[in-house]
């Protein structure tokens, strides 16, 4: 069993200078309470790992604009306007992964994987610094793992076990994130008891989920 | 989401290309179409061919904007905006979603353009000092699907023309497109260089070759579309 807590006791140990993983695509699937939490704490110096930087009054994109981040490392970042101007500015440093490839180097973090082979950023400024190895007659980037001290993760509903169900196109990210970080804060719209939920309709399993915060207790 | 508003003849010269476009899809086709322009290829797609648009965020089987009343908050499109599944759909996450596109099963992606090149280069997603925007899927869209088309008009906002000898904007991808359909014409991209085998009907093969930056070969049977 997980612990259930609040969204703010849940982030509660996030010091400054941490790395967050946080699931969502343009804010959809998104843990818009731990977000929000983490805002009102304080929290500042983070490196996110998110696929885009969102909208500026919106999820990701509100950690941007509070100026809580140092470091984003995503696919895109042109629905926010404030993510270019900390990054032209100096203040937050960008490092942008195509997004493919961004998922690999997430679930590589999570599956025990020294790296990924993609031909993906080949003869492109995403090859900047990257080893290119060729195998078989074809040409590849080393792309290597990432890891986050916590991932904050989005379902529609989970257990106790942490086992849970993620809505439609509400997963993009959300499932390679909650294995690649030290510690997953599994975000959920509704809790339900141990058993209800069938074993074959779930989408992550407990055991990458480190503590839960629900939404709306049942 | 609501783009920037259009007048009419901007907008017409755009559903000539998407229009344009939906006819080069096969019959039973899995397709990715990008946000902007390639969007309105989905208002031209033949209903009798079975043609299914994959959605990079997570899903096969993308359909219309639902009615507000049928919103659903968890499901849109890669450009944020709400979105319906339409029967046979099926939803992923993204290590899976890129594994379909990276992995030779997506049949056609349409993009839109910056610059393209004689040898098929791509650069769609970087102006340095203006725009940054970020590659997003493009460039793994590119790589791996069987087919690449460009849909884009054919000059820029200033009248200059984006299909150029040699990109200078920083590359999507190298000698990966096929086919670049803009508002004036339809172009191969072939081992021998670009090939202009379509005309726009209210256009000539010299304005076309005037708008064009790059060798053009001119298809002796030149069709019009």
């Amino acid at each position: 069993m997980k612990k259930v807590q609040t969204p703010e006791e849940a982030v509660l140990h996030i010091h400054d200078g941490a790395s967050i993983m946080v699931g969502g695509f343009m804010c959809c699937g998104q843990a818009f309470h731990l977000i929000d939490a983490l805002i009102r704490r304080g929290t500042k110096g983070l490196t996110v790992i998110c696929n885009d930087a969102g909208f500026p009054e919106t999820g990701v994109g509100k950690l941007i604009v509070a100026g809580r981040v140092r470091r984003f490392i995503g696919s895109h970042m042109g629905t926010n306007h404030v993510a270019g101007q900390r990054m032209n500015s100096g203040e937050m440093e960008v490092e942008l992964v195509p997004q493919g490839t961004l998922a690999e180097r997430i679930r590589c973090g999570g599956a025990g994987l020294g790296g990924v082979l993609t031909p993906t950023g080949l003869g492109t400024d995403a090859e900047a610094g990257k080893r290119r190895i060729e195998l078989h007659g074809r040409k590849y980037l080393l792309e290597t793992p990432l890891h986050a001290d916590f991932a904050f993760v989005k379902a529609a509903a989970c257990d106790c076990i942490g086992n849970a169900v993620l809505a439609r196109s509400a997963k993009n990210f959300n499932l390679v994130m909650a294995m690649a970080a030290q510690h997953t804060i599994l975000e959920a719209e509704k809790l339900v008891e141990v058993g209800e939920l069938d074993p074959d309709h779930v989408h992550l399993p407990g055991v990458f989920v480190d503590s839960i915060a629900a939404a709306r207790r049942r | 989401m609501s783009g920037p508003v259009l007048s009419d003849e901007k907008q017409g010269r755009r559903e000539r290309i998407a229009m344009r476009v939906a006819r080069e899809l096969p019959e039973g086709s899995l397709v990715n179409l990008g946000i902007g322009l390639p969007t309105l290829v989905a208002n031209y797609l033949p209903q009798d061919k079975g043609i299914l648009l994959q959605s990079e965020n997570g899903f096969i089987g993308l359909g219309p904007e639902p009615p507000k009343s049928r919103a659903d908050k968890d499901l849109v499109n890669a450009g944020g905006g709400l979105v319906t599944i339409v029967p046979g759909g099926c939803c992923f996450d993204s290590a899976m979603s890129f594994s379909i596109i990276r992995g030779g099963h997506l049949d056609v992606t349409v993009l839109g353009g910056l610059e393209v090149d004689e040898d098929g280069n791509l650069a769609n997603y970087l102006i340095p000092g203006k725009m940054v925007a970020g590659m997003g899927g493009a460039m793994d869209l590119v790589v791996g699907a069987k087919k690449v088309i460009v849909a884009m008009e054919h000059v820029n906002k200033f009248g200059q023309p984006k299909i150029v000898k040699r990109c200078t904007l920083p590359l999507t991808a190298r000698e990966e497109v096929d086919v670049i359909v803009t508002d004036l014409a339809f172009i191969r991209v072939t081992h021998s260089g670009l090939l202009l085998e379509e005309i726009a009907e209210d256009t000539t093969v010299e304005e076309v070759l005037e708008k064009t930056a790059a060798k053009l070969t001119v298809l002796p049977k030149l069709k019009e579309f």
